[in-house]
């Protein structure tokens, strides 16, 4: 990429060139390329309000803030805020809560694409592996809104999961779902499984096309059935594609987000669905304890960002090891 | 292939069987909360109460939409819906096929600083709290530039264009600037036209995530009717059936609920914000894949 010749610029500097003219060239530089500035610095800035200047927030979580005051009024309080954060029992709930959702959310939304993938990929009808991709990405492009209106629905008293369980003989009384604390875990991952498992197969659907064909012919040649070719063929040959995704996803695990747990979650059962961000919420923001959100919001972003290195070292030394 | 099919082995047939029934689930568990939606939606409000509709209406009626068109705060909310999606839509798509434009050229200058300062945002944020608290100090709470605004710039966006840019021949650019265009005249009638189907997919991704969006409204616009999308109208209801919580107490909103029951309101909302969607998705589809895996390629 950086191979490819740069657009003749005007005047090569000679090796002996002063530093004069070095900063000549600087300014005729940015003035030859002053349209890719004007590209791209608005949004630099514009990157630098909204992105960066919340860090400076930060500086909240050791106050004692105080809207109406300026910066240099407000109060100093060290680290009281992360202690009383530290000292609080719900926040260990908090983050039970969150690292136990991400953990499933992240398990199951490895096993069910793969498999989802692996299975489309073995048929042969195309028609039919079209239309049955094309439906398994709609549930991906519905708003967590919908997908939690359509949840709560089909597992109310009389919805249709109830109807079946009772038909079946599986329970006598329908299930109250949505109130039993016990069952929310579950129910946010399953909602995550059928919301995004099409959408996350594309990636697996793609890298099982990049097997070479012959590796089939030649196995089915020495009598592997489908299911041997799946376990010898397939899977190894997606391997490195789930080692990175797993890995990358490491680093995402306190960001799981809190839109489901928001919209599906209710009062009976808020001692299992209450999440980091929501906990912020609700203490930081509808409370104006601005202080103590920042603490929460910054504990979560810091852990994030030291998951993050670590699943990129881990990436780099299995990098390492899968060239070899 | 399929004309070897004499071919297989009981093994292979009972394996194509159970995989095309296991398939074939799949997509009915996918598609009927759909469907069992839309045939309450368009099912006589008093009558769904008896419970029952599963794939089609028992008395077909279009009252229900009827009703929810009647509402004003709704039809409003689908205008801003509307209005916001297109707006976020258009400036994404010009700050992301800008910024990968000038950091697909190996010659500009700040190329790393721009791109290393750009990725950075990928990796850590400020959260909620000093967020929100920024979009006070900026008075935008109440506003709908808040809807539009705070999220222009998207790296993963900026770098899915600009691998599409990088896969362009170069020779494009190089004979434009021959012919004496500069680097904006070359972004807007080399690079753009060329970029349709990267720019599809991420208007694709874009216009989903302004129309789907629900938080921004509740945290910063709940309590500015003119502001409030329809995203954010049917969480309400939601809330309010599933809980009967006080969240929205709002007299129109009860009038509303004597009329036609929340169950019916709440599945002629869900339709009507999911339609677009469903009109939209299908044809995009090569594109999004393609750009999907080009994404993940350059992770």
């Amino acid at each position: 990429m950086d191979s490819q010749p740069a657009f003749p610029s005007t005047g090569r500097v000679s090796a002996t060139g002063a530093s004069a003219r070095k900063k000549n060239r600087f300014w005729s530089d940015i003035l030859r390329q002053k349209y890719l500035y004007l590209m791209s610095l608005p949004f630099v800035i514009w990157l630098f309000i909204f992105n960066y200047v919340p860090i400076w927030g930060w500086t909240m979580a050791f106050q004692n803030y105080k809207p109406a005051k300026s910066f240099s009024e407000q109060k100093w309080v060290g680290f009281d805020q992360f202690k009383t954060l530290f000292h609080d029992d719900q926040f260990y709930r908090v983050l039970r809560n969150t690292l136990a959702m991400s953990g499933l959310s992240l398990v199951a939304g490895f096993i069910f694409p793969i498999l989802f993938a692996v299975l489309l990929n073995e048929v042969k009808s195309m028609p039919f592996k079209r239309i049955t991709q094309t439906i398994s990405y709609l549930p991906h492009f519905v708003s967590w809104v919908v997908v939690a209106g359509i949840v709560t629905s089909m597992l109310s008293l009389d919805g249709v999961v109830n109807h079946l369980l009772t038909w079946l003989h599986i329970s006598d009384e329908p299930i109250q779902f949505m109130a039993k604390p016990h069952w929310f875990w579950g129910i946010v991952t399953g909602s995550d499984i059928w919301k995004e498992t099409g959408w996350n197969a594309i990636i697996y659907l793609a890298a099982i096309t990049g097997i070479d064909k012959e590796l089939y012919e030649a196995a089915r040649v020495d009598g592997a059935g489908r299911f041997r070719q799946i376990w010898n063929i397939t899977l190894p040959g997606i391997r490195s594609t789930i080692m990175v995704l797993f890995i990358m996803s490491i680093g995402h695990l306190l960001s799981i987000g809190y839109e489901k747990q928001m919209l599906l979650g209710n009062n009976l059962v808020s001692d299992y669905s209450q999440v980091l961000d929501l906990y912020a919420l609700n203490y930081g923001i509808k409370i104006a304890h601005f202080s103590y959100g920042t603490a929460i919001s910054m504990f979560n972003s810091v852990v994030s960002v030291i998951l993050l290195f670590a699943a990129n070292g881990l990436f780099k030394k299995f990098a390492k090891e899968s060239i070899m | 292939m399929s004309t070897k099919a004499f071919n297989l082995t009981r093994g292979e047939r009972t394996f194509n069987v159970i995989n095309y029934v296991v398939l074939t689930v799949i997509v009915a568990a996918t598609l009927y909360p759909f469907l069992n939606v839309l045939a309450i939606s368009l099912n006589d409000s008093a009558d769904t109460v008896r419970g029952g509709i599963y794939l089609w209406p028992r008395q077909f009626t279009l009252k229900n939409y009827e009703t929810i068109f009647g509402y004003t705060t709704l039809v409003q909310g689908f205008k801003i819906s509307v209005l916001r999606t297109v707006i976020g839509t258009l400036l994404g798509l010009l700050s992301a096929s800008m910024l990968a434009y000038t950091l697909s050229r190996p010659d500009f200058r700040s190329r790393k600083f721009v791109s290393t300062f750009l990725a950075l945002t990928m990796y850590f944020s400020g959260g909620m709290v000093p967020v929100y608290i920024l979009m006070r100090d900026l008075h935008m709470i109440g506003t709908f530039g808040i809807y539009v605004l705070p999220g222009i710039v998207s790296a993963f966006n900026v770098f899915v264009i600009r691998s599409f840019i990088d896969g362009l021949p170069y020779a494009l650019q190089e004979s434009a600037k021959l012919d004496g265009a500069n680097d904006f005249q070359i972004y807007y009638k080399v690079i753009l036209p060329l970029c349709k189907p990267v720019l599809a997919t991420i208007a694709l991704f874009l216009a989903v995530g302004q129309w789907n969006s629900w938080f921004d409204t509740y945290l910063y616009n709940g309590n500015k009717p003119s502001l409030t999308t329809l995203q954010y109208e049917l969480m309400k209801i939601l809330d309010s059936t599933q809980q009967g919580s006080a969240m929205s107490n709002s007299n129109d909103l009860a009038k509303l609920m004597q009329q036609v029951s929340p169950e019916s309101i709440k599945m002629a909302i869900t339709i009507v914000v999911t339609v677009p969607i469903l009109v939209v998705y299908p044809f995009l589809q090569r594109y999004f894949v393609g750009g999907m895996t080009l994404g993940a390629v350059k992770a």
